[in-house]
């Protein structure tokens, strides 16, 4: 979205973005007739993780890398553990291996969907994007919809004592290692998980409910917020059902067109690259034969919703169905509707957890295997907010020489600077910041993510400051949330 | 010569043995000294000064200092309970401690030791050395950014392994722990069974590949604190 600026521009900027981890400004620029010619969301600071882990024992990676995130280490843990499996020749694991990892993720999917919907995106959806802020936060939905409130709180709790019971900890915990795990799921924890079981899927299908139907009731104002027509990208499985922890490479166009399908994930970067530019650290991921200008792509759930031809499980199928009728079969390029995409994968996360607490593999105590060594890995996952690559090099010392992340966040770069763009040209007016536009660019952030951290691996709580600028770079208005 | 030694160790009275160290006797009556350069079965060394008591007012190592008899020991004072936390906090910052990820968390006792001290930071400032990691051994990794300079694993290979893989260089603040090669692990006769292999109390001397595979709540100081094992022998 680099556009040859013309000599007479404003820019306007947004700095801090709040409810969103990290930290990222926006810069609006007007032309002479304070219409707005570009906006970029800056990603502005830099945590190298790539750079410091060489060195490091292959086997402290999946514990390492996964300090990136406080909201989704599991998908950092287990996608770093995935690429070791390879490393370590482990790629096809046991049964109890391969189903404790996969409850891991689901628990991860399920915990950390309900924070993003419940506790960061509910106050837009529930009291408006126009409400006045000191109501619009999780404190206020607590207030006016305590019920809500709890559910989510419960929801996430829910996933988190499902991660603490396959990785010993809530946060950051060590179950994934080089070719399986370190515990299986004790008759007592799952016992313990299903008396609530019930209650969770209850509670998921009624938030696939609230999501729809807020999508449904407002699609006039929804229909075209920060939406554009893109690509979609997302692994798959072999038969084309949504896959989140093991799959191959499937990417869409706009329509539904595939432009490439079922790609092994050892493949990745023979059909996606990276561009860097200049004004972030956030690098710019692409379609290879679709080049850099064209070849940008959405991830994440809207995304994994749209490349899927099914749901394995049959309450998350139907309400697919239901989704997808809405666009008439084809993909849906609402960015808003993200939200109703990830409750649907919520519900799909609950069944899938519930199909796992059944079986009895879980209590397996077949737990590493190992092979002939490697001296590359790559291990993809879906992570909450989309696809995550992890890509390592190990030298004959077990040492890494070579990383390489590619966060959902990087992914949906260019998706969330064209959503940003596309509120900015729509709602901006004249050349002040008003709260209005500052809550709505916020609003399409928050859409793909509440989390820039982890892509470029910044530190700290992300606030958003929005700069305006006009057509000799002074700037006009500054304001931040 | 009396078969027994009368002592005092923070106002307990007890009787040790002739030739034993102020720590041993401690031990043996079920008091717990803090220590981490000491491990039973290894010659006194007496580095890490974490087992520093008051003998009649005096500072001394624990692990060092034979008994006498008439001896009036303070450890568990205010006042020494400072020391010990102070030597705790300069080992951790003169080196590169990272428990969130290193592989003996749970089992280091240098981090238990800090757990037991209720140290959740250092007083002091990071002086974050650049220090190497030696691999080049097919089984066994020194992490050279966790060593605190203990000596046990030099202790270890000299009397119990007779081989002297290892030893140290360089004096003050700059002593490190050297190979018994010209420069790397894997040119010594060290082996992964080597009685050395099993002592270092941090994430210094590591068998490879061998990382989390005692998931958390399962390892060695997640539910008792270092120490736990000889206090719970005096109450038994």
């Amino acid at each position: 979205m680099d556009l040859a600026l013309p000599a007479s521009t404003k820019k306007i900027v947004i700095d801090p973005v709040t409810r969103v981890e990290g930290h990222g400004k926006v810069t609006i620029l007007l032309d002479e007739a304070n219409q707005v010619v570009q906006t970029r969301l800056h990603i502005v600071e830099f945590r190298g993780f790539e750079r410091f882990i060489q060195g490091r024992p292959f086997w402290e990676v999946p514990v390492l890398v996964q300090r990136l995130c406080g909201i989704c280490p599991v998908s950092h843990h287990l996608a770093a553990a995935k690429a070791m499996d390879r490393i370590v020749g482990g790629e096809h694991l046991t049964p109890t291996a391969s189903k404790m990892r996969r409850l891991m993720h689901y628990g991860q999917i399920f915990q950390s969907h309900a924070l993003h919907f419940f506790h960061l995106c509910s106050p837009d959806l529930l009291f408006g994007f126009d409400a006045d802020v000191k109501i619009r936060n999780v404190i206020g939905v607590a207030a006016r919809y305590p019920e809500l409130a709890v559910q989510g709180v419960m929801m996430r709790k829910f996933g988190q004592e499902i991660i603490k019971a396959t990785a010993g900890k809530k946060i950051h915990g060590t179950g994934a290692i080089p070719g399986g795990v370190n515990k299986n799921l004790s008759i007592q924890e799952r016992d313990g998980f299903l008396q609530d079981l019930d209650q969770m899927v209850t509670w998921a299908r009624g938030a696939v409910g609230i999501a729809r139907d807020y999508t449904v009731s407002n699609l006039q104002t929804l229909a075209p917020f920060g939406s554009f027509e893109s690509s979609h990208m997302s692994i798959v499985r072999n038969d084309g059902a949504m896959e989140l922890y093991d799959g191959n490479l499937r990417a869409i166009d706009a329509v539904g067109d595939k432009i490439f399908d079922q790609v092994p994930c050892q493949e990745y970067s023979d059909y996606l690259a990276e561009e860097v530019r200049p004004w972030s650290y956030m690098k710019f991921p692409f379609i290879r034969s679709l080049g850099p200008e064209r070849g940008w792509y959405r991830v994440g759930p809207l995304a994994r919703i749209n490349t899927a031809d099914f749901i394995d499980t049959p309450e998350a199928e139907a309400a697919r169905r239901e989704f997808m009728a809405l666009t008439g079969g084809k993909p849906n390029n609402l960015t808003m509707a993200y939200h109703w995409a990830r409750m649907i994968e919520s519900l799909h996360a609950i069944e899938k957890i519930r199909d796992l607490l059944h079986d009895h593999d879980l209590q397996g105590t077949d737990l590493v295997v190992k092979g002939e060594r490697r001296e590359e890995g790559i291990g993809i996952v879906e992570a909450p907010r989309g696809t995550l690559i992890h890509h390592y090099k190990v030298d004959d010392q077990d040492q890494v020489v070579m990383a390489n992340l590619i966060v959902s966040t990087t992914h949906n770069n260019e998706p969330m600077n064209r959503a940003v763009q596309k509120v900015a040209r729509d709602y901006l007016s004249g050349v002040e910041i008003t709260e209005g536009l500052l809550n709505r660019v916020e609003v399409a952030i928050r859409a793909y993510d509440p989390c820039l951290s982890c892509a470029t691996h910044a530190l700290g709580q992300m606030p958003l400051t929005v700069e305006l600028l006009d057509h000799a770079g002074q700037v006009l208005d500054t304001k931040s949330t | 010569m009396s078969d027994t030694v009368a002592l005092t160790i923070d106002n307990v009275q007890l009787q040790g043995r002739p030739g034993q160290t102020i720590l041993e006797a401690a031990d043996e009556a079920g008091i717990y000294i803090p220590r981490l350069c000491h491990l039973k079965g290894l010659q006194p060394f007496g580095s890490c000064r974490v087992c520093t008591v008051l003998v009649n007012g005096r500072p001394q190592a624990a692990c060092t200092q034979p008994i006498s008899p008439g001896m009036v020991i303070e450890s568990s004072t205010e006042q020494v309970r400072e020391i010990r936390k102070d030597l705790i906090d300069m080992l951790f910052v003169e080196g590169n401690h990272f428990c969130m990820f290193c592989e003996r968390s749970g089992n280091c006792e240098l981090q238990a030791m800090a757990y037991r001290f209720g140290i959740s930071a250092p007083r002091y400032p990071f002086l974050f050395p650049s220090r190497a990691v030696d691999a080049s051994h097919p089984d066994i990794m020194i992490d050279h950014n966790r060593c605190i300079r203990c000596a046990r694993c030099v202790r270890a290979s000299r009397d119990l392994d007779g081989k002297e893989v290892f030893g140290f260089v360089n004096r003050g603040p700059h002593k490190e722990l050297a190979v018994n090669a010209a420069a790397r692990l894997v040119d010594t006769t060290v082996d992964v069974t080597d009685q050395a292999m099993n002592v270092c109390p941090v994430g210094a001397l590591l068998k490879k590949r061998t990382a989390y595979v005692v998931p958390i709540g399962r390892r060695k100081y997640d539910h008792t604190p270092i120490g736990s094992e000889i206090e719970g022998a005096r109450s038994q």
